[in-house]
């Protein structure tokens, strides 16, 4: 099938089977590799992109599902030039290890604070416990998002 | 200058260099030095004065040889280098280079010598340097592992820059006229008495004419302006906006996607298969059987899993037994002479000691290494050379496997390493470098990069290897008089190496490795036996090896000992230890977490555990309550000694990191076997820790161990005691086997 939508503001078409996931489209179809593949099967947020605002697991999200639609990923997020809040406090708490979950990790967080902009350690460990570290930055997650929220409400 | 005698002098260089680095401990000695593999195809105007430093007229690289699998060696390599160089780390490019002799570890054989690492007497400093030389020679290995890459490289990169840095000066003297002694060189640039600079890059030509300075002292490290300070690591911006490419991450003109199925009973014979499905779909391009399984090349990553598993097998069974419950009967029944792997450590006579016994059994599981990053690797094969593309702890096996599939002369076939999306040891193995090496030899001129999908990954791990440990303390007084410690486990060494076709020619010391080198140096009886078997699944080295299972057998026994005999967790430990190096440690984490005893009032408890492994002394604090929904970790703290901090905000990360690792898998994670297979292929099933369990940590780092260590894997080993101590005194349970879900729950 054919499926039209937008990544990161640009619009891009894609000819594939109707039940290939948006991970493997942005992957290997067009070159955006900043989405990891962890799991496959939702259990490890790695693949979190922004669908219409909402961050999902790409790897759930089947071709067919697509036209229309707006996709943001970590690529689109912000840039090394120019990073978004959220990346901006990744980078000055440093909590990347091997930083193969971060993409994930930064695009939930990033989806958290987007409509709770003070969350407490409660409601960061809801929303965020379905992203896998497997080096364990956890405290450096908790942190790095208080230090976004600080500054995105300051 | 001749190319000949510009390469001769190179090589001098490098060999004082090497020998010199490796002098503080003595694990270098060996005199022939290898040549400058950066020296080769060198380009006109460009200079490099040892395998790890290359300067030309735009820009200066830094050759940082070891693997990245997260523990950020790339950045610490990088500022050891800086450090002495005097560039700042946002002024170089740094490269992970190629597979060379040159860069072979000289801290691997240090670990293997047979002494503690708390064990500086000169008798274990010559035997370490012996052992160095003989390994040098032997086999000079360039690898990752077991936390060596900082000991490795803290004196010889150091070293490495600072011969760079003098023999640029000594070009920019030649040059001016001006003495050396008056020159001085900061942000990668010479300075003149008179205030002017001469930039590195625009003296690479003429130090590339000059006689290289050979001989250069360190300087006093506590005047550092990189090392020991907090830094950014130069790959956080990277990984923190998507541009960080893994192994996995690789393209190039042409590639196809692969994965392969392999037989799920580890081993066992593919008798037959039908891919009729898999031929038929779209965008499957080849199905093809390679050695022990199929593979199944296709246009994107996802077809080829699917197309994969569509496929009807016949598989032949497991080569070992099939059940998880005869796993732990073999372990149970090795206790004995004929499968002694080595009695390591006897103090005093545990059978005459006298006090009242405290007689306890524990088992450490299998546990997968699941690194986020699944296997992957890409192969180019041609006619005339091969490349491979993929993050590895053991590069230059990588190129020595790869030949031996495709033919091709080992000159020829180049490892272009790769970040890691995590290992765990992981990516010590070589099947999936040999699967893909097979498709993409059959497919010469095609570009071929291979992916296990993630439950691939899961069933072909060779997890973590099983342990059952056996124990008898003994009390009097109020005192542990006695500690009688058997442990039996699968040899990891053994299994890991047999697949690499070698045979481990000695006892795995893995099996008792952070129980017989646990100080205790007050303890008046001690023994410390293991028993190896190699009947059971394939297992391999899973972060921090033999120290975990051992330190959490070791640990938990004493605990029991020190309970029963009414004594205080912590002072009784520091009673035993008389190491001054871990008696601080155990005295620094008690002042963190301000003790007073385990016990905190009803439900809620503390407990302690050190661990000693990879030469580093650690002590963990976790504070648990005992809620009606469960068990709640609310703190930990950790204290340990490196040597020498490199990087305090890295270290701190890892402390954090190997804690959460420690406690994840101690608590949820288990590999079991069903029918030959393991029954876990997914992160549903085996996930570690999530963050909803992951409680605040406080990490406290000493400086008085006289050896500078790595902090990889040290963090892990006292985590899952100090939690099963914890649930102790919380709750009055001893937990005894992990993971502790299948006996308490938590939270």
């Amino acid at each position: 099938m054919q499926a039209s939508f937008t990544v990161n503001g640009n619009e891009r078409t894609v000819d594939v089977p109707d039940d290939m996931p948006l991970l493997w489209i942005l992957r290997d179809e067009l070159g955006l590799t900043g989405t990891k593949y962890g799991c496959g099967v939702a259990q490890c947020g790695a693949c979190t992109v922004h669908l219409d605002g909402i961050a999902v697991r790409s790897c759930q999200v089947p071709a067919s599902e697509l036209n229309g639609a707006e996709v943001t990923t970590i690529e689109g997020l912000g840039t090394p030039e120019e990073p978004h809040p959220v990346q901006q406090a990744w980078i000055d708490t440093q909590v990347a290890q091997c930083g193969y979950c971060q993409s994930g990790q930064i695009m939930q967080a990033a989806n958290l604070l987007d409509f709770n902009p003070n969350p407490t350690d409660e409601e960061i460990d809801a929303v965020m416990s379905g992203n896998l570290c497997r080096c364990g930055t956890y405290v450096r997650v908790r942190k790095a998002i208080h230090a976004a929220s600080d500054k995105m409400s300051g | 200058m001749s190319k000949v005698g510009t390469l001769s002098r190179r090589a001098f260089l490098i060999g004082s260099a090497a020998i010199t680095g490796g002098v503080a401990f003595g694990v270098y000695t060996a005199k022939s030095p290898f040549p400058n593999p950066i020296a080769q195809n060198l380009p006109e105007g460009a200079a490099t004065f040892n395998p790890w430093v290359l300067i030309d007229a735009e820009k200066i690289t830094v050759i940082a040889p070891h693997g990245d699998k997260g523990q950020g060696i790339f950045s610490a390599q990088a500022a050891l280098i800086a450090e002495e160089l005097d560039v700042e780390l946002d002024q170089i490019d740094i490269s992970f280079g190629m597979p060379n002799k040159a860069y072979f570890n000289t801290a691997m054989a240090g670990a293997m010598a047979g002494y503690p690492l708390y064990d500086f007497s000169p008798t274990a400093e010559r035997t370490r340097g012996i052992a160095g030389g003989v390994m040098k020679v032997a086999l000079p290995l360039m690898g990752t592992g077991g936390s060596t890459a900082i000991p490795d490289s803290y004196d010889k990169l150091r070293h490495a820059g600072a011969c760079a840095r003098e023999t640029l000066k000594l070009a920019a003297s030649q040059q001016t006229g001006v003495p050396v002694d008056q020159l001085k060189t900061a942000r990668g640039a010479v300075q003149l008495p008179d205030g002017t600079e001469i930039a590195y890059t625009a003296l690479a030509g003429a130090a590339a004419e000059v006689e290289p300075v050979t001989n250069v002292a360190l300087r006093d490290i506590k005047s550092a302006n990189i090392v020991g300070k907090p830094m950014k690591r130069v790959d956080i911006v990277a990984k923190s906006t998507g541009t960080q490419n893994y192994g996995i991450d690789f393209k190039t003109d042409g590639m196809v996607y692969a994965t392969v199925k392999m037989n799920p009973r580890q081993g066992g014979a593919l008798n037959g298969f039908d891919a009729t499905e898999a031929e038929g779909m779209t965008g499957v391009q080849k199905v093809m059987e390679i050695t022990g399984g199929v593979a199944v090349v296709a246009n994107n990553t996802w077809t080829a899993i699917q197309a994969a598993n569509s496929i009807v097998f016949d598989w032949g069974p497991a080569p070992y037994p099939h059940e998880q419950a005869e796993h732990w009967e073999v372990l149970s029944n090795i206790f004995d002479d004929d499968h002694l792997n080595g009695e390591a450590r006897v103090v005093g006579d545990v059978d005459a000691a006298e006090g009242e016994e405290v007689v306890a059994e524990y088992r450490s599981p299998y546990v997968a290494h699941a690194p986020l990053e699944p296997l992957s690797a890409t192969i180019l094969v041609t006619d005339d050379r091969v490349d491979i593309w993929t993050g590895h702890q053991i590069q230059m096996f990588v190129e020595s496997t790869v030949a031996g599939i495709t033919g091709h002369d080992v000159e020829n076939v180049h490892l272009h390493n790769q970040f890691m999306g995590g290992s765990f040891g992981h990516k010590l193995e070589f099947e999936y470098i040999k699967q893909t090496a097979e498709i993409a030899n059959a497919m010469r001129g095609t570009p071929v990069q291979m992916t296990y999908s993630r439950e691939e990954d899961f069933v072909h791990d060779f997890p973590r290897h099983i342990t059952m440990g056996r124990g008898v303390a003994k009390h009097k007084d109020g005192q542990i008089t006695s500690l009688d410690v058997q442990i039996a486990g699968q040899s990891v060494m053994g299994s890991q190496m047999s697949r690499m076709g070698l045979n481990l020619p000695m006892p795995d010391t893995q099996l008792h490795e952070g129980a017989w080198d646990t100080p205790n140096f007050n303890l008046p009886n001690l023994r410390v036996r293991s028993y190896a078997t190699r009947e059971l699944a394939p297992v391999s080295s899973w972060r921090s090896v033999g120290a975990m299972p051992n330190t959490f057998i070791y640990q938990t026994l004493l605990d029991e000992a020190i309970h029963a005999a009414g004594a205080d967790p912590l002072l009784e430990r520091i009673r035993l230890m008389g190491h001054d190096v871990s008696v601080k440690v155990l005295e620094t984490v008690g002042e963190m977490c301000n003790w007073s005893g385990s016990d905190l009032g009803e439900n809620r408890g503390r407990g302690i555990a050190y661990g000693f492994s990879f030469g580093v002394a650690v002590a963990t604090v976790v504070e648990v309550t005992n809620t009606a929904a469960g068990i709640k970790l609310d703190h930990v703290w950790v204290a340990a000694d490196v040597g020498k901090v490199i990087d305090p905000g890295n270290l701190e990360n890892l402390a954090e990191g190997g804690t959460v690792f420690g406690l994840g898998h101690a608590i949820n994670c288990e590999i079991t076997y069903a029918d030959g297979m393991a029954e876990q292929t997914n992160y549903h099933a085996h996930d570690g820790m999530r963050m909803w369990q992951c409680p605040p940590i406080e990490f406290k780092a000493l400086e008085n161990n006289p050896s500078v260590r790595g902090f990889g894997e040290p963090p892990v080993p006292p985590a899952a005691p100090a939690l099963g101590n914890a649930i102790f005194a919380a709750t009055g349970q001893r937990i005894r086997e992990m993971p502790f879900n299948k006996h308490i729950r938590f939270v």
